[in-house]
């Protein structure tokens, strides 16, 4: 199906939920209006990404009126959006949830959390268990949650799935000065979409966000990448921004055709030496 | 100058971004910096003017009566170039006060004194101004040890504090910081002729090249002689940013509770910002 895709590359406050439900309801309605088919927000857009402490205050259940709300205006088109999720058994997961007419067609919890450099989650989250693609009125889909993309076997199991769109949200820091053009921190991520998309036959669509946190800035560079490993769209670096693209079906069935990697790829030889690796470990 | 070398272009969007965006969101427009006429304060002075318009950066010039009258030049040159407010506020009366009653004091303690009475000066000059205090520490300075704890590496914000001294350089060129003040030798200023470079027995740009391998790569011992890096310069060097390391910290707290300020009680700065 061909559609267009609106990633809101925004800039949420710390902690402040209220503030950041304003700010995505107003990115909501513009995608609304621009007629795309589906919006895009970064990871934690609802809450900020160095929440620390603040975890089980900015934590919301899934039947919380915020997702309600958002829900509601995914009547009129597909919201993707990170928050932090609190279960009933009062665990906290770095989740991103797919809403359409009304309702919650996916719910993933991140499931590779950064605990290593400037990242702390694992101290602070719980972490999710499974990917799963899921289908949306706009065809199969898998969501990701920026650092699960940096595991190959994400998106590969998305794709195994049948999920023929990776939508990743993320909260990247620039980081890594050199004489490039770009910091390290982006350099390696707009390779590892390009890639991503290239080996799966799929579109990525990829937003993160802006701002700085403590001194951290977030780099933004939202993108959307076509299943040849090309880029449609490029967001500002550095700057706010509604960035705004077409995808197309055609693209999709001629990368198919023409580089059938996906078609070719044999699960059973994948699964029959992983169980053996994993029944190797277990000696 | 292998992994030193910067594109200035993206360096000076973030830092401009990073002063624009931490003042404003404290509700705040305008910040005060101190001047001393040498390239880092120069430097942080061009970005803060940036981030925020000349008319919101109001600098302090603070020479005591040893400092030499080419730093207040200088500074006062920075602050014609940009436009910003700027004063000049001698601080010999305070300090001399002071030091009256205690005659035989150091070079060393009346070095930290006049650092402090500058702080103070600029603390005072954020609550009368509703602005916030840049700090003016380089990465290279931080790592060393080498500036006065509550003294010049006090500050609310600091723009450059993760790039190191040979980084500035580049910045300050690139950002068009007058070239009498890019290419003089730094100095604390502390007694006549006196040059930070003679007084730390290096210069900046060995120094760089080692702190950059040693801290961003995190290259080994082994590796940093390979690189042609001396064992005692090595040593010297490790136990400079080992002892120092107390500046770079809040002061630490004895944990008697279940929830300790930034053990265990952890918020960013940014809280609700």
């Amino acid at each position: 199906m061909d559609f267009t895709v609106a990633l809101a590359q925004i800039k949420p406050k710390l902690g402040c939920v209220a503030d950041n439900l304003a700010l995505i309801e107003e990115a909501v309605e513009r995608g609304i209006r621009e007629q795309a088919g589906l919006v895009v927000f970064p990871e934690l857009a609802l809450t900020g990404y160095f929440l620390k402490d603040l975890v089980p205050e900015v934590a919301r259940p899934l039947y919380a009126p915020e997702i309600r709300r958002l829900a509601d205006l995914s009547r009129h088109i597909g919201i993707a959006v990170g928050f932090v999720e609190v279960s009933d058994d009062h665990h906290f997961y770095n989740a991103a949830i797919y809403l359409e007419e009304g309702e919650i067609r996916r719910h993933h919890r991140k499931v590779y959390l950064p605990t290593y450099g400037l990242f702390d989650e694992q101290r602070y989250l719980a972490s999710g268990d499974r990917f799963r693609a899921f289908d949306s009125r706009l065809g199969r889909m898998g969501l990701l949650i920026c650092e699960d993309m940096w595991h190959l076997s994400a998106p590969y199991i998305l794709a195994m799935d049948g999920a023929t769109t990776l939508i990743c949200l993320s909260s990247s820091p620039g980081r890594g000065i050199t004489e490039a053009d770009t910091f390290a921190s982006t350099a390696s991520w707009q390779r590892l979409t390009s890639a991503t998309a290239m080996f799966l036959n799929s579109r990525v669509l990829y937003c993160n966000r802006v701002g700085y946190e403590d001194g951290v800035n977030f780099w933004g560079g939202s993108e959307i990448i076509d299943p040849s490993g090309a880029l449609t769209v490029r967001g500002k670096i550095l700057e706010e921004d509604f960035v705004i693209g077409g995808v197309s079906e055609e693209s999709l069935r001629r990368e198919r055709i023409s580089s059938p990697m996906m078609r070719d790829e044999n699960l059973f030889i994948t699964l029959k030496e992983l169980k053996r690796i994993g029944k190797e470990r277990n000696r | 100058m292998s992994g030193l070398a910067v594109n200035t272009e993206l360096l000076q969007k973030v830092l401009v971004g990073f002063v624009r965006e931490e003042i404003r969101k404290v509700g705040v427009k305008k910040a005060v910096l101190g001047l001393s006429g040498g390239i880092d304060s120069a430097l942080v002075a061009y970005i803060a003017a940036e981030a925020l318009g000349p008319e919101n950066v109001h600098a302090v010039i603070m020479p005591y009566r040893t400092s030499s009258p080419e730093s207040e030049a200088h500074a006062r040159l920075v602050g014609e170039r940009l436009g910003i407010h700027y004063q000049v506020l001698e601080i010999s009366p305070m300090v001399d006060a002071y030091f009256a009653l205690f005659p035989e004091a150091t070079p060393l303690r009346r070095g930290n004194k006049m650092a402090r009475e500058r702080m103070t000066v600029l603390f005072d000059h954020s609550a009368a101004l509703s602005a916030l205090v840049l700090g003016t520490s380089n990465k290279t300075e931080l790592l060393l040890g080498y500036g006065t704890l509550y003294g010049d590496m006090a500050s609310a914000l600091n723009p450059i504090g993760d790039i190191y001294k040979s980084q500035v350089w580049l910045l300050s060129e690139a950002m068009g910081v007058p070239m009498e003040i890019v290419e003089k030798k730094p100095s604390a200023d502390l007694w006549a002729g006196q040059t930070d470079e003679q007084e730390l027995g290096f210069t900046y740009r060995e120094v760089d090249e080692l702190l950059y391998r040693m801290v961003d790569l995190r290259m080994s011992r082994a590796e940093l002689e390979i690189h042609g890096f001396a064992p005692e310069f090595i040593d010297e060097i490790y136990t400079k940013v080992q002892n120092s390391h107390f500046k770079r910290r809040l002061p630490i707290i004895a944990k008697v509770s279940n929830r300790t300020i930034d053990r265990d009680f952890r918020y960013a700065r940014d809280w609700g910002k």
